[in-house]
């Protein structure tokens, strides 16, 4: 079984904001078309034309509803590795292919040690893990680690395909070990929250939740409440207050 | 010419690599270079026309980002704009010009050389253009070059041309024309930046796909509230901060409840009204007579008002009057006349627009629409947004400062897909109107070439006396009439047109009805055709109303054996169902492959702070035997012998093909299809020489042009003295006249005096009904047809399609990945609905239309309307298509609706059939489809129904078990 370093101090993740997630799938495919000539190359894609197409891919938005009723919503999830702080995935890998980088606590797959026994994919809480049928070996996302410190890649463009296609805004990506960074700030401000924080394997990508509803049960315009000066029928009423001196 | 790639700063970081051999990590490849070359051009996954930057490597694409600089994306791309890559490699791209050798529609043909290709074509044109150029018709789908493609059509000679607006949106361009010279997505946008206040009506994933992405990001970062009205509740639906599930096809009444609600309360910029709109312009009084509800105007044709501070009429454009709004008022002749806003305060006062009148027919509460109302008017009138910009208005007058109410909308296929859509759209700017929120901060604001006046000025050409052998017609097709003199009919009311564009069936049909066509030319009704050149265009599957009913028309033979439709050439990039019902095929390459121009005369990408264009071209060459379409088209024209396509001494006048053409053609002396780096020195924007280098100029450029705006002529631009006047000098507008919103139609009303018996020009008797019912010059709502013309309660439910965020049109979609993420659609049925019904998740179900059955699968759901049922579209395919195996879940799960929905209305009285569309515009009312939803019985198949006999596939089938193109990229791991 793999050991995990000693906790680093930069924990590089995502923010990914479900209140402002439409659901347009730009992060999963931008993350397909990036990494499947990238670090984890190729991200296979089995029966591409025929009746079962399926390959893997690092990242999948799933949209669905929650609640029932009048709180009743539909909700747009992007899931991928989470980079937990002590992921079970790399724990349990029998050859330490998983492992999780002590600079800045990325959890990768070796490729040339992954033997593709599948034991990380049971271990992860959070179906993060995929299995390339064409390659026989496991998958992930990597933070786009072959991106975020490219010195081929311009300065701004040097964090994950997901964020930099993110078309709402939705994903944001930083040092969430760094209190003073962005990410850790919108956190704070939004009440970010893990996924599955009774697990204990303290995912350090955080979701921002969807914010209130602002419908009747909470919004309260004046104007509908203040009276109408004039009187009378709404038509006379109009016209009184249309008849004026207007200029152009 | 491409972007340089930054060199590496440093070779690598020590720390990293001591700290990774410390905890015995392998090191892992950081700093691969990620593409040898970088080039930039233009997305064509949707119509949404983003910037992207293709990364090559090793010559083949390597991966595709969407441009930092790019005024329409800004740098992020979308679902299927990241897809890209597996469009451009689909096994499904056709690969040399074919000929058809088996019956239509059976997918037998043989492989012939470019040669031949072009001489069957230029046979059959030119032998039609020398008979009679009506007999031919071109229509163009999805289309980015209708400049050309136009022009094309207008100088072989024939009526018969438009491109796909009909079935898309041209509800919604038309009625914004009409009513304020602008529109929606490529005519202007919300302030996103500013406004307060969004509400979105009848907007899945569509037109304008990354920006509206990107602005409700920019609310959702700001707090405006957002509020949808839509049956269901997807995507940016499912995000808003409120959810209105109204009916289909009932936001008319929904937004005239608004409107009631704000006059009730007085919310309204009378002070906006009375300078930029046509409210106090006065209408004529005098029930019966040949002027009843025209303006009056002055001896040279002016709008008159009333003017308060003289109490006499007055030129309405002066501006030292004080116009009334309301009042009635004797004219010299003794008639009276009323201010037009007083017809439309009469209108949605009235109790049919009250809240509690609407609430039923809409779905949605009293209590809802009256807070909606009021939020509306407390952001409007209390929360208002001024910017230190000065600027002049048309009179001369400086101001310092602009005010807006921060109110904005989109609104896009719900509206405008229904038959009730232009006057429903039309509804939707008056409440932007009335609310002053028109080019203002926060607001509407309007996109460069538009505004332009209310409607534009171009006239439609195509009268029978415009149409004559080997000759064109003297203008281009499209254009907007005023009048009853401008439609295309002949002295008996006959349409000109296939389509019956510009005929009493539909006066204002301002894109075409390109999807009557076939049904139209099957029917020999008006008359019959020999030859249909279609370009990009399923017409055969998910673009037709009716397919079976295509099928036929396509199929349909003479008694001597020959085809009813004579010939019909077909272009298109992939194996798409149209083909199998072509004789000609003339393949043309992928978006990466060609040159692409996305024209200021076409329609544009501008943004509000300045107008814009691109291009594309070749980012990798061709591997087929294909040619892009405009190549060919231009090369038809000389062979044609067309004019402009040829030189006096009859030889191509584009060698070069489409760059050629695009740099060189002029429509008008200094203007051509790139308004950028035009001139000799490339200094000229607009008008100017042609510049031999502007392609260049481009593709240096990141293969856009953005034209920015002075900060004085960024609002207001429909009064703005300073954006006027730029307008008109780089050829926006052939004048500096503001433009007047017209909240009231005249030339509705002469459409309908011309019903009632006045004029010259007067429908056919069995039209007149129709026509004065419809042309209301005060928008109204009216319900939509279908279900008013068949039995409501055996059809109760409304059917309606949604696109999908990562899938187009079922045009020019193979991709391998997309496929893998929206395999096969499912119906879905409200829970509350589906337990009445008895019907549970995942079971078959038939859904029941008029005119058919189709079977599929269900989902269940809560957000949507109770009374709607929906799909996504673009899914479903036929066997034999797209090179997909025949077990394709696409083809035995996935359905389209387009098999329930009528191509034509039920008989009228005499036996006629209308269009199922839009009466004043001919838009296809695809929305407007009422089934109710049978539960299949256990003894029936759990397999789509109806499945079409699979067609044979005209590229060899692909039988690819594993793709894993990306294996070549890495090189270290090899």
């Amino acid at each position: 079984m793999t050991a995990l370093p000693p906790p680093s101090k930069t924990k590089l993740g995502l923010v990914i904001d479900l209140d402002t997630c439409v659901g347009c799938q730009a992060c999963a495919t931008s993350c397909k078309e990036w990494n499947t000539g990238g670090y984890s190359a190729p991200l296979s894609d089995i029966d591409p034309y025929g009746a079962d197409p399926h390959g893997a891919w690092l990242n999948r938005v799933h949209s669905f509803e929650v609640g029932a009723g009048d709180t009743s919503r539909t909700l747009h999830f992007p899931r991928s590795c989470l980079h937990c702080e002590t992921p079970a995935c790399v724990t349990v890998c029998p050859t330490g292919a998983s492992y999780k980088r002590a600079e800045d606590g990325i959890v990768l797959v070796d490729p040339d040690l992954c033997i593709g026994c599948k034991l990380c994919s049971w271990a992860c809480a959070y179906g993060a893990r995929e299995y390339d049928y064409a390659d026989g070996i496991m998958k992930k996302c990597t933070l786009c680690v072959d991106r975020i410190y490219n010195e081929h890649i311009p300065e701004e463009d040097r964090i994950p395909a997901c964020v930099r296609a993110c078309p709402t805004g939705a994903r944001h990506f930083g040092d969430l070990g760094d209190p003073r960074s962005d990410v850790s700030k919108l956190v704070a401000d939004r009440g970010g929250v893990d996924l599955l924080p009774d697990m204990g394997f303290k995912p350090v990508n955080k979701y921002l939740p969807p914010r209130a509803k602002r419908d009747a049960t909470n919004s309260i315009p004046s104007a509908a409440t203040e009276a109408v000066a004039s009187t009378g029928a709404a038509l006379e009423k109009l016209f009184a207050f249309a008849d004026k001196m207007f200029t152009r | 010419m491409h972007k340089q790639l930054p060199e590496p700063a440093v070779a690598s970081d020590d720390s990293d690599r001591r700290m990774a051999l410390a905890a015995r990590q392998p090191l892992v490849a950081l700093s691969v270079p990620p593409a040898d070359e970088i080039k930039t051009t233009t997305c064509y996954m949707c119509a949404c026309r983003c910037g992207i930057q293709v990364h090559l490597k090793d010559g083949k694409v390597r991966y595709i980002d969407g441009n930092r600089d790019h005024p329409v994306n800004r740098g992020v791309i979308c679902g299927k704009g990241a897809a890209g890559i597996m469009q451009h490699n689909s096994p499904a791209r056709l690969r040399a010009p074919l000929l058809r050798t088996g019956e239509r529609g059976s997918g037998e043909f043989k492989e012939i050389s470019w040669d031949e290709a072009l001489n069957l074509a230029t046979e059959w044109m030119s032998e039609v253009r020398a008979r009679d150029p009506r007999r031919f018709a071109f229509y163009t789908g999805r289309d980015q070059s209708q400049s050309l493609t136009g022009w094309w059509a207008k100088q072989f000679g024939t009526p018969n041309y438009a491109a796909h607006g009909g079935f898309c949106s041209v509800n919604m361009a038309a009625a914004g024309l009409y009513t304020f010279g602008g529109s929606f997505w490529e005519f202007g946008e919300p302030d996103w930046d500013l406004t307060k206040y969004f509400l979105l009506f009848g907007v899945a994933e569509d037109h304008g796909s990354n920006p509206i992405k990107i602005g409700l990001g920019k609310l959702k970062a700001r707090g405006a509230k957002v509020v949808s009205i839509n049956p269901i509740r997807t995507g940016y639906n499912a995000i808003a901060d409120e959810w209105v599930g109204l009916r289909p096809g009932t936001d008319g009444l929904f937004v005239g409840a608004l409107i009631h609600e704000l006059f009730r309360t007085e919310h309204v910029d009378f002070d906006y009204l009375v300078r930029y709109t046509n409210a106090p312009w006065l209408v004529i009084r005098d029930s019966g007579a040949h002027d009843d509800g025209l303006i009056v105007r002055d001896a040279d044709g002016y709008p008159l008002c009333f003017d308060k501070q003289t109490s006499s009429l007055a030129s309405a454009d002066r501006v030292d009057i004080s116009p009334a709004l309301v009042g009635e008022y004797t004219l010299p002749d003794g008639r009276t006349a009323v201010p037009s806003f007083r017809l439309l305060a009469e209108r949605f006062l009235a109790a049919d627009y009250a809240p509690e009148k609407v609430a039923g027919e809409c779905g949605i509460d009293a209590a809802t629409i009256i807070r909606i109302a009021a939020e509306i008017a407390d952001v409007a009138f209390r929360q208002t947004v001024t910017l230190p910009i000065a600027w002049t208005d048309w009179a001369g007058r400086r101001h310092t400062e602009i005010t807006g109410r921060p109110v904005s909308m989109h609104a896009m296929r719900g509206i405008s897909a229904h038959s009730n859509g232009f006057q429903t759209c039309r509804m939707l700017h008056v409440l932007q109107i009335l609310l002053g929120t028109i080019d203002v901060p926060g607001g509407f604001r309007y996109k460069a070439p538009y505004p332009k006046s209310a409607p534009p000025p171009n006239k439609p050409t195509g009268k029978p006396e415009h149409i004559k052998p080997n000759t064109p017609i003297p203008g281009m097709h499209l254009g907007f009439v005023v009048g009853p003199e401008d439609l295309l009919v002949d002295a008996d009311g006959n349409p000109s047109r296939l389509d019956k564009a510009y005929s009493w069936d539909a006066p204002i049909a301002a894109h075409g009805l390109m999807h009557m066509a076939i049904t139209n030319a099957g029917l020999a009704d008006p008359y019959p055709l020999d030859v249909l050149f279609l370009y990009m265009a399923n017409m055969a599957w998910n673009s037709s109303m009716n397919i079976a009913a295509t099928h036929d028309h396509l199929t349909a033979k003479n008694p001597d054996g020959t085809y009813k439709i004579g010939k019909i050439i077909y272009s298109d990039a992939y194996a798409s169902e149209m083909v199998a019902y072509a004789d000609l095929i003339l393949p043309d390459t992928t978006y990466l492959e060609r040159f692409d121009c996305i024209s200021l005369l076409d329609r544009p990408i501008s943004d509000p702070d300045g107008p814009a264009d691109a291009i594309r071209h070749p980012v990798v060459l061709p591997d087929r035997n294909v040619r892009g379409f405009q190549d060919v088209l231009i090369d038809l024209g000389a062979r044609l012998q067309l004019p402009g396509f040829v030189t006096s001494d009859g030889q191509p006048k584009f060698p070069g093909g489409y760059p050629d053409y695009i740099v060189h053609h002029e429509r008008t002396p200094g203007i051509g299809p790139l308004a950028g780096w035009r001139g000799r020195d490339g200094d000229k924007f607009g008008i100017g020489d042609v510049n031999p280098d502007q392609l260049d100029r481009y593709i240096a450029n990141g293969s856009f042009h953005v034209h920015h705006l002075e900060p004085s002529h960024r609002y207001m631009k429909h009064a703005n003295a300073g954006y006027l006047a730029f307008a008109k000098s780089v050829g926006f507008t052939d004048s500096t006249a503001p433009v007047i919103f017209q909240l009231y139609s005249e030339t509705l009303q002469k459409f309908r005096l011309a019903a009632r018996g006045h004029g010259a020009i007067q429908p056919p008797d069995a039209h007149r009904s129709r026509i004065e019912r419809y042309f209301d010059p005060i928008p109204f709502w009216y319900a939509p047809f279908e279900g008013t013309m068949i039995d409501e309660h055996a059809f109760p439910l409304h059917a309606i399609t949604q696109r999908p965020m990562a899938m187009y049109h079922s045009w020019g979609s193979q991709n391998a990945w997309l496929r893998q993420i929206h395999t096969a659609n499912r119906l879905y049925i409200a829970r509350t609905r589906a337990t009445s019904l008895g019907i549970v998740d995942d079971d078959w179900v038939w859904i029941c239309s008029h005119i058919g059955r189709v079977k599929c699968q269900v989902k269940l759901m809560d957000g949507v309307n109770p009374d709607t049922v929906w799909t996504w579209n673009a899914i479903g395919k036929r066997r034999g298509a797209w090179a997909l195996d025949d077990d394709a879940p696409e083809s035995n799960q996935g359905f389209l609706l387009n098999h329930l929905i009528a191509e034509l209305l039920p008989a009228r009285a005499d036996g006629y059939r209308y269009s199922n569309s839009d009466p004043i515009t001919g838009q296809a009312a695809w929305y407007d489809l009422r089934v109710r939803i049978e539960k299949a019985a256990p003894a029936d198949k759990h397999e789509m129904s109806p499945r079409f006999e699979p067609t044979i596939s005209p590229v060899p089938m692909p039988n690819i078990s594993i793709s894993d193109f990306g294996r070549s990229f890495n090189k270290e791991r090899q």
